[in-house]
């Protein structure tokens, strides 16, 4: 009796240590968070007791720079793109993480190449790919090329496109025919960055600009739009959870990856790395599809992607990194909008003003 | 007798013996030093959220010490060395000096995100140059432009130079659409980058337009609200103040729902027979949108002021008026109106510096022409993360209130102004 009682009080005190520790992940909200706390942060808390606070941000890297030179970081894992990765692990206000630590994939092959390329930095590590690209109502003219999106006798009716230069100056020089390959070259060239510019001009008075990634799915669905550039995730989640009558239009998609990060003087840094090489291992990326139709960013993930929450949708042609849809993709290139963001941005700002 | 009156003034004193002037000094001291620690709670809240802050958003401005905390060896060289000189081998030798010491200690894409404010496309040469800087040999100025040619560019040496120095007014020259050029002076950035001045004026005027239509809307309100029994004008003083209890984003999204393609406005219309299906008004994502929807949301900040003024107007003044053979209108325009000036005052005032900050609503109805300039403020609060930009544009935006307000007191005296 009396060793029963030592047990289970070591137990406990055990399990208060354990439950003491707590840490803070920012991310994306939305359909998005929700996915991260069914697939990474319920499971972890099951498993280790650590309490993990989710917390939502518009940006995500917006808190971190913030933090970081206020000397008062609260965030302990953040979920960013990969261009701020890039500009906040240059600008040393991420942790450089010990990438060599991440666990194989499934089938046994190291990390280092089991994440599709442009996964994995030194300041984070890749959870998911997403696709930016053409969604469109069933009930209207059906896109056939992504030059359709610009043609308003084809096609009439408004678009949505995100506000801001990425995005919108690749699709306009894939609509004019430039092939996905030389996208970046092009737009690195002040005639590649007029030839967007007057794509984009011929649709100008026909744009309705969306800003958050909840916004195209309503516009959509008010039938303020007939198309929208969206996050394909958001678009699968009114078709398959709502019913809304949407379609995806797959080629030309321009992809990207979230990255979890942890920003430099984390207050729990150990516990935030022991949640990031769980949360990314094989089997918890591949679950992550279960609930939101973002591709996992390791390719020993593919494989185990089985059914959505509602266990009858295969998520497979839902998947951005599906074989068929990769052929005529572009990858946002990281370096290009590194470099030219300002500038672009400021031409963009200028020219949506004028 | 005549002796003690004239030693009077010297011996006064208090009931315990001291002097009366020292008496009254201290109690008065005592009376001050309790007055102000009843007022420091306030001093050290107004101190810590709203002075500090704006203090440190106007230094921020013209403060950016990237360049020349992380690059001390160049930046030596730009301070013993005049404009125009030719960067000699010592030049290149600093540069790749502190390039290496740079990217050792991770500040290198600080370093070229800063550079790359001012000289667009130079990120990337700073962060490959720095990851490459530990390989470099002497002749480093053959080495260097071994690299990238870019490096002999005298534009490229003309920004460091700018940079290099922590204290610019190069983001003020930004905010105004201006840049310095290589020969010193100031000059016009092309026409297609030119984004500021215009947002300038377009949120100057169309703050002047909805503080002009929400004082036409809001006169008559305030008069009826003024001069109705009070158990009617109660109830119309909750319709107009119900709207400003609801939270700013809700109200936002109402007009959305109300004023677009498909909305209630324009699904009336059409089974009107007003348009047609396909005339379907613009009235949303444009500035038709801004305007309704910022008019509807300040109209009470009209109202109120001018209510509160109204209704100390003793009504006797008008009918004296009218019984001394004025016409209603006349009564009306030279007695009443100037009457109520204080709350036009304050209510334009207050409308006006109101909307010339206001952001969350023209983000979600102004579309591209209806974008106002604090919106861009946040976009480089956000997005760039260029903050000392977003820091001189709202520095800037506070000068021109500031100089609203004084010609404001010159014109019409802030003393006339009643609030409430």
């Amino acid at each position: 009796m009396k060793r029963f009682l030592f047990l289970t009080s070591a137990l406990a005190s055990l399990a208060v240590t354990a439950a003491a520790q707590e840490i803070t992940v920012v991310s994306w909200g939305g359909a998005y968070g929700a996915s991260q706390m069914e697939a990474y942060h319920k499971p972890y808390q099951a498993l280790t007791g650590i309490k993990i606070n989710s917390v939502d941000a518009d940006n995500p890297a917006t808190p971190i720079k913030a933090q970081v030179e206020a000397g008062n970081v609260t965030i302990d894992v953040a979920d960013v793109e990969p261009s701020d990765l890039v500009r906040l692990c240059d600008e040393g206000a991420l942790e450089v993480l010990a990438i060599d630590e991440l666990p194989d994939g499934a089938d046994g092959t190291p990390a280092a190449e089991d994440f599709i390329e442009g996964g994995l930095y030194d300041c984070g590590v890749g959870t998911i790919v997403y696709s930016t690209l053409i969604a469109y109502r069933t009930d209207g003219t059906a896109p056939t090329s992504t030059a359709d999106f610009f043609d308003l006798e084809k096609i009439p009716g408004k678009r949505g496109l995100r506000k801001g230069a990425k995005y919108a100056l690749e699709l306009a020089l894939m609509a004019d025919g430039v092939p996905p390959a030389e996208v970046y070259d092009m737009l690195a060239t002040p005639e590649g960055v007029d030839r967007a510019f007057a794509k984009l001009d011929t649709i100008k008075d026909q744009v309705v600009w969306w800003e958050a990634g909840a916004q195209p799915p309503q516009l959509l669905a008010d039938g303020e739009v007939v198309m929208t550039t969206a996050y394909n995730g958001r678009i699968f989640n009114a078709m398959i959870s709502e019913n809304q009558p949407f379609e995806l239009f797959w080629p030309n998609q321009i992809l990207d990856f979230n990255l979890f990060v942890i920003p430099k003087g984390a207050p729990n840094k150990e516990a935030a790395w022991e949640f990031i090489k769980w949360a990314t291992d094989t089997q918890r990326l591949a679950d992550q599809a279960s609930f939101i139709s973002y591709g996992p960013a390791r390719k020993s993930s593919a494989p185990l992607v089985g059914l959505f929450k509602d266990g009858k949708t295969e998520m497979g042609p839902h998947m951005p990194t599906n074989p068929d849809y990769m052929a005529d993709a572009l990858t946002t290139d990281i370096e290009f909008w590194a470099d030219h963001d300002i500038e672009l941005n400021e031409r963009f700002n200028a020219w949506l003003a004028s | 007798m005549a002796e003690i009156a004239r030693d009077a003034p010297e011996r006064m004193t208090a009931a315990d013996g001291t002097p009366l002037k020292a008496a009254l000094a201290r109690a008065q001291g005592r009376a001050r030093r309790r007055a102000f620690l009843l007022v420091a709670p306030l001093l050290v809240f107004v101190l810590a959220s709203f002075v500090i802050p704006i203090g440190q958003m106007l230094h921020r401005s013209v403060h950016n010490p990237v360049f020349s905390a992380n690059m001390p060896a160049t930046t030596a060289w730009f301070g013993a060395n005049p404009v125009g000189t030719e960067p000699d081998e010592a030049a290149f030798a600093a540069l790749a000096a502190d390039l290496a010491a740079a990217a050792e200690a991770r500040t290198i894409g600080a370093v070229g995100t800063r550079v790359n404010y001012e000289m667009q496309g130079t990120r990337s040469l700073f962060t490959s140059a720095g990851r490459k800087a530990d390989d470099l040999e002497a002749p480093f100025r053959a080495a260097m432009l071994d690299l990238d040619r870019r490096w002999g560019e005298p534009e490229l040496w003309n920004t460091m130079r700018n940079v290099s120095s922590p204290y610019t007014a190069n983001f003020y020259l930004a905010a105004a659409d201006r840049f310095r050029d290589l020969d010193g002076g100031i000059s016009r950035v092309a026409p297609e980058r030119q984004v500021y001045l215009t947002l300038f004026q377009r949120t100057f005027l169309l703050s002047a337009l909805i503080t002009a239509i929400c004082l036409l809307l809001g006169f008559p309100i305030a008069h009826l609200l003024a001069t109705l029994p009070l158990r009617y004008s109660n109830l119309l003083m909750i319709l107009v103040l119900l709207p400003f209890w609801t939270s700013l984003l809700v109200r936002t999204t109402a007009w959305m729902a109300i004023l677009q393609g498909q909305g209630v406005l324009n699904n009336a219309l059409v089974a009107l027979g007003v348009i047609g299906d396909d005339g379907r008004i613009a009235l949303m994502y444009n500035q038709a949108g801004t305007v309704i929807a910022m008019t509807h949301i300040l109209l009470p900040f009209m109202v109120l002021p001018l209510y509160s003024v109204m209704r100390n107007i003793n009504p006797s003044y008008v009918r004296a008026a009218r019984s001394l053979g004025a016409s209603s209108w006349t009564a009306f325009r030279r007695v009443y109106v100037p009457q109520t000036l204080p709350g036009v005052g304050a209510g334009a005032l207050l409308c006006f510096i109101l909307a010339v900050g206001y952001y969350i609503t023209p983000a979600l109805v102004g579309g591209a022409s209806g974008q106002l300039i604090s919106n861009l403020i946040a976009f480089h609060m956000q997005n760039s993360l260029n903050w000392s930009l977003a820091a001189a544009l709202a520095t800037l935006l506070l000068a021109a209130v500031l100089l609203l307000y004084w010609v404001y007191d010159r014109l019409v005296g802030v003393d006339n102004m009643k609030l409430g």
